[in-house]
């Protein structure tokens, strides 16, 4: 397999000495891969190449397993991330409560399409399926917080917060 | 009985009576006179709510909004804004969580009256964080009870006379599906936690997990002894940030009782917990995908049978029940088969949790006796359609349930009913859509989260949902034809005979209601007419978006 360099990641000796030890954590228990590789995205926001590497060989896994699940699961990104990960749900209760014009606000206020990162690398924005606050629908989080309720013009005090 | 369609609790307790609680209830009160809201809102002094440094502080129900520090001049802005004008002000709300706040006690309030509390007696009521008020309100009680004297045939026994069924979807009868596992011979056999609440629409299992996480650890020792599993497992969303740190604090705190551990009440029976963290993926809710992801891999569903029952986790025998089906066991084992049995209707007895979710004045989490009318829902505990406009459709259970039509919201809510009329009681979500939606564009809304969805491992799933999010954007569009249609309609059910998991099998149910409920609105958008006006012609999409 030819592995592609990833440019973005400065994926220097100390970077992978750190997720080494991150991923030593769940050596000998291979069923842990999830939550290894949760542990280790928190380093960067997103999942480098190099880093599934040292993830596959501490937990003796092989690379293209490791690959595919981190390809798989929505909140883990292959590819590099803002410093705040927004997701916004456009499943329908937020449809029908208004949850388009949040988003189109969203996007054309951080001047990028669905999935992608602002240029000051502050924000990516994903799409989710449900978030489970309906009740406060149109939805959104910004790494561990939930915003409900949302009409477009209170997005621009909430990004506020993030620097 | 008197509606009120908010209620306002005010913090009493003793650092809040200091902080001035007093004086902004009464700020409250007059203001809500003045604004001619004193038949529709009710102001209640409640004790401690908690966070006592941030007094004083006001719960606006139905919403559970929080707010901290008020002062008068708050509390009238609170009445005009969020009171008059149904927008919370968010400058005032508390920025923590307060777990008090997602429901009310029944006795308190009238809103709750329709409901019995059976899952949710404790949330709201007490501190999810100790276990010594759970324990106060009788709190492994049922455990100790079945573990010291009953034999784990006879929990069997009682699970299968309660009737109790999986409250996850597929309401599979619980005892049944124990009986298996009990039967089935193996060194080691597991309990599973279906925490992994995506259907969307569905926050019951999160507000379970949070208002009362003992509940479901006790269900799950009880459910451990009656098959002979001393490993459970709790499969929780990763972005249930709230709810897995709950349940690890619990579990925690069942441990240092010695309530989780080993020989637990002296029986000889030992059992513990670990909480596992998926990473965002809807089919993991379907139980051979949970059990692949909680082996580490992808979260691909499994060729059924074997069923988890007698091969699951490790291909060991494994019991995988959702947060709210466990949660009914401990109250089960307490009261009794025939107690459980005297709420719901014959065939599915007992509560069911929904989430009331769309165009309805009080959205949120209510528990009602099994085969209440969807109009009792929506008009007595959801307080009706708001701004003035009318019922057109409820989507029952989720993305994956079906969608009735006025003409049967007269229908009772259980198992058979529901079904008779194509639709499910699934997970118990409920979403109320008014009569300013356009049916195409709620359908291509659906549509667009089973193909975001869609694992990908089979085909008729991958590609199916794929071409049915294309054709129903063609007839958004106007662009469609009756033959595209047709074929839709016949994707739809090859996907329901040949998809390997729930997933790719239900598109029919949603698609199929929608098909026979609103024929006339979708046959006019072939002919360029949307009457709710919510669908462009094709190129005026991207102008109007912008």
């Amino acid at each position: 397999m030819t592995v592609v360099p990833d440019a973005a990641c400065h994926c220097d000796d100390s970077f992978l000495s750190q997720v080494e030890s991150v991923a030593s954590t769940y050596r000998g228990k291979p069923e842990d891969l999830v939550l290894a590789l949760h542990d280790v995205q928190a380093l960067r926001n997103y999942l480098p190449r190099e880093a599934l590497r040292v993830v596959a060989r501490v937990l003796d896994i092989p690379e293209s397993r490791v690959y595919g699940v981190a390809t798989f699961y929505s909140m883990f990104s292959t590819t590099p991330r803002g410093r705040h990960i927004i997701r916004i749900c456009e499943s329908a209760p937020c449809h029908v409560m208004g949850a388009s014009e949040v988003i189109d606000s969203l996007l054309d206020q951080l001047g990028v399409e669905m999935g992608g990162t602002t240029a000051d690398g502050r924000f990516t924005v994903e799409a989710t399926s449900c978030l489970g606050v309906c009740g406060v629908a149109p939805a959104l989080m910004i790494d561990d917080e939930v915003y409900g309720n949302l009409v477009p013009g209170d997005l621009l005090e909430i990004l506020k917060r993030y620097k | 009985m008197e509606f009120y369609r908010s209620h306002v609790l005010v913090c009493g307790g003793s650092p809040c009576v200091a902080a001035g609680c007093r004086a902004v209830r009464d700020e409250i009160e007059r203001s809500v006179r003045e604004q001619g809201l004193d038949r529709e809102v009710r102001i209640i002094e409640t004790g401690c709510l908690g966070p006592c440094d941030t007094g004083p502080i006001v719960v606006v129900y139905p919403e559970g909004t929080v707010y901290s520090h008020v002062t008068t001049g708050a509390a009238r802005e609170i009445v005009s804004e969020h009171l008059v004008k149904g927008r919370p002000v968010k400058r005032l709300q508390y920025a923590g969580e307060l777990p008090a706040v997602s429901t009310a006690d029944e006795k308190r309030t009238d809103y709750f009256q329709i409901q019995k509390r059976i899952v949710l007696d404790n949330v709201g009521i007490i501190d999810p964080e100790s276990i010594e008020e759970y324990i106060a309100r009788d709190g492994y009680l049922a455990a100790g009870t079945a573990l010291t004297g009953l034999r784990p045939e006879d929990v069997i026994d009682t699970i299968k006379r309660s009737g109790l069924r999986g409250r996850g979807g597929a309401a599979f009868p619980t005892g049944v599906k124990l009986s298996y596992t009990a039967r089935a011979e193996a060194d080691q056999k597991y309990i599973i936690c279906n925490a992994d609440e995506g259907e969307p629409g569905t926050f019951k299992d999160r507000l379970i997990l949070e208002g009362d996480p003992h509940k479901v650890i006790e269900g799950m020792v009880i459910m451990g002894y009656a098959v002979g599993a001393t490993r459970g497992y709790i499969y929780i969303r990763g972005e249930y940030y709230v709810s897995i740190d709950r349940i690890e604090r619990a579990i925690n705190q069942a441990r240092w009782l010695g309530l989780l551990g080993t020989n637990l009440f002296g029986s000889g029976f030992d059992f513990d917990i670990e909480v596992k963290k998926g990473a965002g993926a809807y089919v993991c809710g379907e139980e051979t995908a949970l059990i692949e992801s909680m082996e580490g891999k992808r979260g691909e569903p499994r060729q059924k049978p074997p069923y988890p029952g007698t091969s699951g986790l490790w291909g060991k025998p494994t019991v995988v029940n959702n947060v709210e089906t466990i949660a009914n066991i401990p109250p089960i084992i307490l009261h009794g088969a025939d107690w459980y049995r005297s709420f719901g209707t014959s065939t599915s007895p007992g509560t069911k949790v929904f989430t009331l979710t769309g165009n309805v004045n009080n959205k949120g989490l209510i528990e009602v006796p099994m085969g209440i009318t969807l109009r009792e829902v929506i008009y007595g505990v959801g307080g009706g359609i708001p701004g003035g406009r009318s019922f057109k459709l409820a989507q029952t259970g989720g993305t994956a349930g079906g969608c009735v039509a006025e003409a049967h919201l007269d229908i009772p809510m259980d198992y058979e009913n529901m079904q008779s009329a194509g639709s499910a009681l699934g997970s118990g979500a409920l979403l109320i859509i008014d009569d300013s939606h356009c049916i195409v564009d709620v359908a291509c809304s659906l549509l667009h989260f089973f193909e975001h969805e869609s694992c990908g491992q089979c085909t008729p799933c991958r590609e199916g949902t794929a071409r049915l999010v294309q054709i129903f954007g063609k007839l958004r569009e106007f662009r469609a034809s009756q033959a595209e249609l047709d074929l839709a309609m016949e994707l739809a059910r090859v996907m329901q005979g040949s998809s390997l998991c729930a997933l790719g099998q239900s598109v029919i149910v949603p698609l199929g209601t929608i098909m026979e409920h609103f024929q006339g609105e979708i046959q006019a958008h072939l002919h360029g007419c949307c009457s709710a006006g919510k669908c462009p012609p094709s190129g005026a999409a991207s102008a109007s978006a912008s």
